[in-house]
């Protein structure tokens, strides 16, 4: 089976439907094992940190939220750039379902920093670049969900979406260098590619399994809220009703 | 594996969009940088770059030894490095639970003509580095050790031995 066979077997939002749904219960599962797992372990288990004590277990959610924020964007921005090019209407569905849990993992990425910047800053908020390149990424996605709701007709909706998705990727790596490019408040990653992290070990492991967690999370609910979107969009096809009527057949029985 | 000559033209559109949208955005970064910067460090405040008597931010390290709290009051003395320059702050309030010796500063307020920073607003900058606390005090030791078989050499520096990876700026 070659490349291409592959990606219009996924364009199909039929097949899309069917395998989705045989990969959410185990998305579901693994991610809120690892979150909460993850959660617990790094809340109670962990030992508290040498300057910040207590209060820099706010990582093992602040981290994840932002990284995954950031990771859901690039992957809309993919899933424009696959519409725009290949007219894929299951990738217009995947953009338009992953704006609002973008805006939500920003917004938590947004509100923890807050509230961890209290009491280590002495600040809830400071102008700096981090902070406000990731509130533009926040309002990236309500403007990808507010033009979603201002056209009429989908098509046009997407191609438009796609662009301002496009062109707001951008700001996905002045983000992640905003704290080496200006002077910030924020500090430096301390997760590295390269090189040595700059958290402990001991503190790392909790994080990455909260880190996955969170992708997995993000994976489940994109997936779900595309599904939405294709029962939704291909209420009309003979599969769909089949579908809903064999439910509530089912519920009737 | 041939891409339609239609979808190829789109996708050099989308290539052609990115590399606008970031040069306007790298355009605009460098164009900004004086005001996207946050602070300024003590050596653009001591060569003239800061203005004066205008609403700023200076950050950089409290250096070491330097903190002269006033008996009967909140005030606050106190000089900030960064290693290359320093600037005296001075300051009445309530500082952040991380302000310390050796650690990072970034504050608020208005540098006066004599040179004097006086702040309205202190924020405490900690670096990227995470550990627990015996970790920490077991890295402290072996540094301690380093610095007693070194001291015959060393002079006595009043700075932190390794300025340019801890000031995180």
């Amino acid at each position: 089976m070659s490349i291409w066979t592959t990606f219009h077997k996924w364009g199909s939002p039929r097949w899309f439907y069917q395998f989705s749904g045989r990969l959410l219960p185990y998305l579901a599962g693994l991610s809120l094992l690892l979150l909460i797992g993850g959660a617990v372990w790094g809340l109670a288990l962990v030992p508290a940190d040498y300057k910040q004590g207590n209060s820099f277990r706010i990582i093992y959610i602040h981290v994840p939220a932002s990284a995954v924020a950031m990771g859901a964007y690039m992957t809309m921005a993919i899933a424009g750039a696959i519409h725009l090019i290949w007219r894929m209407k299951l990738a217009a569905m995947v953009m338009k379902a992953i704006a609002p849990i973008g805006a939500s993992l920003t917004f938590l990425a947004l509100l923890t920093g807050a509230v961890w910047g209290k009491p280590t800053w002495g600040t809830w908020w400071v102008w700096d670049a981090r902070i406000t390149s990731v509130l533009i990424l926040f309002f990236l996605y309500l403007g990808v969900m507010a033009l979603h709701q201002a056209f009429d007709n989908r098509d046009a909706a997407a191609k438009a979406c796609a662009v301002l998705v496009i062109v707001g990727a951008v700001n996905i790596p002045i983000i992640y260098w905003s704290v080496e490019w200006w002077y910030s408040l924020h500090q430096p990653a301390s997760i590295r590619f390269i090189g040595e992290s700059t958290i402990h070990p001991s503190m790392l492991r909790p994080l990455m399994a909260t880190l996955s967690g969170m992708y997995l999370f993000f994976a489940w609910a994109m997936l779900l809220f595309t599904r939405a979107e294709i029962l939704d969009r291909e209420r009309n096809t003979r599969w769909v009703q089949d579908l809903v009527c064999g439910v509530q057949e089912q519920g009737v029985k | 594996m041939a891409m339609h000559p239609q979808r190829k033209q789109r996708l050099l559109i989308i290539v052609f969009i990115l590399v606008v949208a970031g040069l306007a955005a790298g355009l605009l970064g460098y164009a900004l940088k004086e005001n996207i910067n946050l602070f300024y460090p003590p050596a653009e405040i001591v060569s003239g770059k800061a203005p004066v008597g205008k609403a700023i931010r200076a950050g950089g390290m409290v250096q070491k030894g330097s903190v002269q709290r006033a008996s009967d009051s909140l005030k606050i003395r106190f000089v900030v490095t960064d290693y290359s320059a320093v600037v005296t702050v001075e300051y009445e309030g309530i500082l952040p639970d991380l302000f310390a010796e050796g650690e990072g500063v970034v504050v608020s307020g208005k540098l006066a003509e004599d040179g004097v920073f006086y702040a309205t607003e202190v924020l405490a900058k900690h670096d990227e580095k995470y550990m627990p606390p015996e970790v920490s005090a077991a890295l402290e030791d072996s540094a301690a050790k380093r610095d007693m078989e070194g001291a015959s050499t060393a002079e006595q520096n009043i700075n932190d031995p390794a300025p340019a990876e801890k000031a995180g700026l």
